[in-house]
């Protein structure tokens, strides 16, 4: 792998000069890439429960390059491992090429081979993604063609394998996916207030049956429909899927039958948005490889993010975050966000946003069976039946307002309810009640100085107790970023454990290149974007960040 | 795969001869409108004006702040230069459907994509949100920003107002 590469970027260098030439011909196609690359130094600090590293200092690294000309298009990514920074799987070690694939498109056709990302409705029965900073990637090889017979209808097709790592996986993942925006298609209704789409798919994986135990299903099928319904601010939408038996190491090889239901309502005109959606979720670990129950969610084949709000200030977002339960769950969410008019008295000089939310999430209402020796259908459960077990709630609201040219805050409260022996899979662990409150102040001195600060500050008689956190962060645009962050955990019951955790970072950011240096300490905690969460041990150190994109 | 590898390394290094640094053409990706029916970027235009292309998410603080900011100015941006904005959301299914209530309720007017599994971000070689492209009136990229600091968006407009103006920027 290490020679192709250096016979990769040899061949490059080749070219650049032929690129310095053609730079006046006219465009004949164009080339396109970004590069990645995180190091750490890692010191011992064993107060804060560091783990030794012993190589001292790793790195993750990645840089991607598309070449497109016309209709054709082609692309790899380089990833290096050196060993993988702290909170990585550490199956990611080396260099390697796991991503490349060329794909050409015609007018109606479109077909990929090599690799490709691909989401069939709202992914909840196929969805191959990735989240860099999290080491997610489920990327397909294999082949995929897209189909436009006709304006408003699109047919999908794949056959492919799945990432694990620089490996793959064992199943191979067969799909469909039928797409129909009736009012594209139905000429008469094009001008219609009432816009209707309709879609369903079907997934089936195989995988050989080695199992000495039980006669296992080497094809296992799933199907899903989807449909929505909108007429001007209003829209509903809704999603089925179902997966037949679909015996493996996350459901304890049981036979029965997997489902989801997804429904979402949604209102909203200028100043004023309303969502509302629920969730059932029952025995739907779909995986690529059965005899993988791995908690970096390897290998899923479908998508289920939690139906919660996704935080962003440190202490809402990394210590009690949901991750959904997709052995089962029922869940519900309400979301509303007003603007209150600028120039009235409530609103002042530019208008003041309220945004709330509120989400529960409850176990699925379930009677065990107990035939393991027969059928093995392992429980019974209620369509959208609650279970007397909460998992997870959270209130939220936050009001944001611009006081003058100079000066903009935000409030935001939050109540969480976190049962973390379910959530986090830890026995013997309580349930959480927080309550959290950030003000968040933005003052610029001029055009392009400004500082930002957040007081956070979070209160529990539970877990580690209560903690404050003060974030710090003057601009200077468009180049500089200093930034001061102390998380202190204050409220330990354990008085060896109330410690600081200072950390500092400077970014320089130059066009669409970015350097970050940071030193200090980093708090053990969830890291989460997009819907995937990952679990990073406690760190000391430096680091070194750069992202750059051509 | 090792081989296929080096096919792929090599083809595509082959072609690279080709490669023209200035003039950068928009990826024409199958994204989604904010209504979630089928767009395909190549039909983003704004007449000859200049366009303002910015990755967003619902999740991502610093990128509401700097649409906020524009959001402020984008009446005198628009009447003075004919730019237009383009929000993309990168927002996936956890989030999406909060998408078009959230700018409804911050009475944004910008034209709004979705992005929910990032294709068009892969195209666009974005690493991490907000990131911010600027497109001159023949529709090529010529500028490209990431992150987003209080005061950026008077640079952006600078810019802006070269590009109506007809001036080249550097």
């Amino acid at each position: 792998m290490r020679r192709i590469f250096g016979l990769v970027l040899a061949v490059f260098l080749g070219q650049y000069s032929v690129a310095q030439e053609a730079e006046k011909k006219e465009s004949n196609g164009e080339l396109h890439g970004n590069f990645d690359i995180q190091a750490q130094y890692y010191n011992i600090d064993s107060a804060i429960g560091a783990p030794p590293v012993d190589e001292r200092v790793r790195m993750n690294a990645f840089g991607n390059l598309i070449y497109t000309k016309g209709k054709f298009t082609a692309g790899l990514r380089f990833e290096s491992y050196q060993n993988a920074i702290l909170g990585f799987n550490d199956l990611y070690r080396g260099n390697g090429i796991p991503y490349r694939f060329f794909s050409y498109k015609m007018d109606d056709l479109e077909i990929t081979v090599g690799n490709f990302y691909e989401q069939f409705g709202n992914g909840q029965i196929l969805r191959a993604y990735e989240e860099r900073g999290l080491g997610v990637d489920n990327v397909f090889d294999g082949v995929r063609v897209k189909f436009t017979p006709y304006k408003g209808i699109q047919f999908k097709g794949l056959i492919a394998k799945q990432r694990w790592y620089f490996d793959q996986s064992p199943g191979i993942v067969r799909g469909f996916d039928a797409d129909f925006q009736v009012n594209e298609f139905i000429e008469p209704l094009s001008t219609a207030k009432t816009k209707i789409s309709l879609g369903g798919s079907a997934v089936s994986k195989y995988q050989t049956d080695e199992n000495t135990r039980f006669t296992l299903p080497e094809n296992v099928l799933a199907l899903s429909g989807r449909g929505k319904l909108s007429y001007e601010g209003f829209s509903l939408a809704g999603e089925y899927t179902h997966k037949f038996n679909d015996p493996t190491l996350d459901n304890g090889f049981i036979y029965k039958d997997g489902q989801t239901l997804f429904l979402s309502g949604s209102y909203s005109t200028k100043g004023l948005g309303i969502n509302v959606s629920a969730k059932h979720t029952d025995n739907m670990f779909f995986r690529s490889d059965r005899d993988n129950n791995s908690v970096f969610n390897d290998v899923m084949i479908n998508y289920l993010p939690a139906l919660t709000r996704q935080h962003t200030y440190n202490l809402a977002a990394t210590l009690y975050p949901y991750a959904t339960q997709p052995r089962g769950e029922v869940a519900f969410q309400a979301d509303l966000i007003y603007k209150i008019k600028k120039k009235t008295a409530l609103g002042g000089k530019y208008g003041t946003t309220i945004a709330v939310n509120y989400s529960v999430v409850h176990n699925i209402d379930t009677t065990w069976l107990n035939d393991d020796l027969g059928a093995r259908q392992g429980y019974e459960t209620n369509f959208f039946g609650f279970g007397d077990r909460k998992y997870f709630s959270d209130f939220n609201i936050e009001i944001s307002r611009k006081f003058n040219k100079k000066f903009k805050a935000k409030l935001t409260y939050i109540n969480f309810i976190y049962d973390m022996e379910i959530v986090q899979g830890l026995g013997g662990k309580p349930v959480v009640y927080a309550d959290i409150v950030v003000a968040d102040l933005l003052y610029k001195f001029n055009r392009k100085t400004a500082l930002r600060v957040e007081l956070q500050s979070l209160t529990t008689q539970q877990d580690q107790g209560n903690w404050a956190t003060i974030v710090a962060e003057f601009t200077r645009s468009p180049h500089w970023v200093i930034g001061l962050i102390n998380q202190y955990n204050y409220g330990n019951s354990d008085k060896d454990l109330r410690l600081q955790y200072p950390f500092a970072t400077v970014t320089y950011v130059k066009n669409a290149n970015r350097l970050t240096l940071a030193y200090g300490r980093q708090r053990a905690g969830i890291f989460c974007v997009g819907g995937v969460c990952r679990v990073v041990p406690a760190s000391n150190g430096m680091s070194v960040g750069i992202t750059s994109s051509f | 795969m090792n081989k296929i590898a080096l096919i792929v390394g090599v083809v595509l290094l082959t072609l690279s001869s080709a490669f023209v640094p200035d003039g950068r053409q928009l990826p024409g990706i199958g994204i989604k409108d904010i209504d979630g029916s089928p767009f395909n970027t190549s039909e983003i235009s704004n007449d000859g004006k200049p366009i303002i292309i910015s990755f967003w998410a619902t999740w991502c603080s610093p990128c509401k702040r700097e649409l906020n900011a524009i959001a402020d100015e984008y009446d005198d941006w628009v009447e003075e230069t004919g730019v237009k904005l383009i929000a993309v959301s990168i927002d996936d299914s956890r989030n999406v459907q909060k998408v078009k209530p959230y700018v409804n309720g911050q009475s944004w007017d910008y034209q709004v994509l979705l992005d929910p599994n990032g294709d068009f971000k892969r195209a666009m070689n974005v690493n991490n949100v907000p990131h911010t492209f600027l497109l001159n009136g023949k529709k090529e990229i010529v500028w490209q920003h990431n992150s987003y600091s209080p005061g950026d968006e008077e640079e952006l407009y600078e810019l802006v107002e070269k590009l109506s103006a007809g001036e080249s920027i550097d």
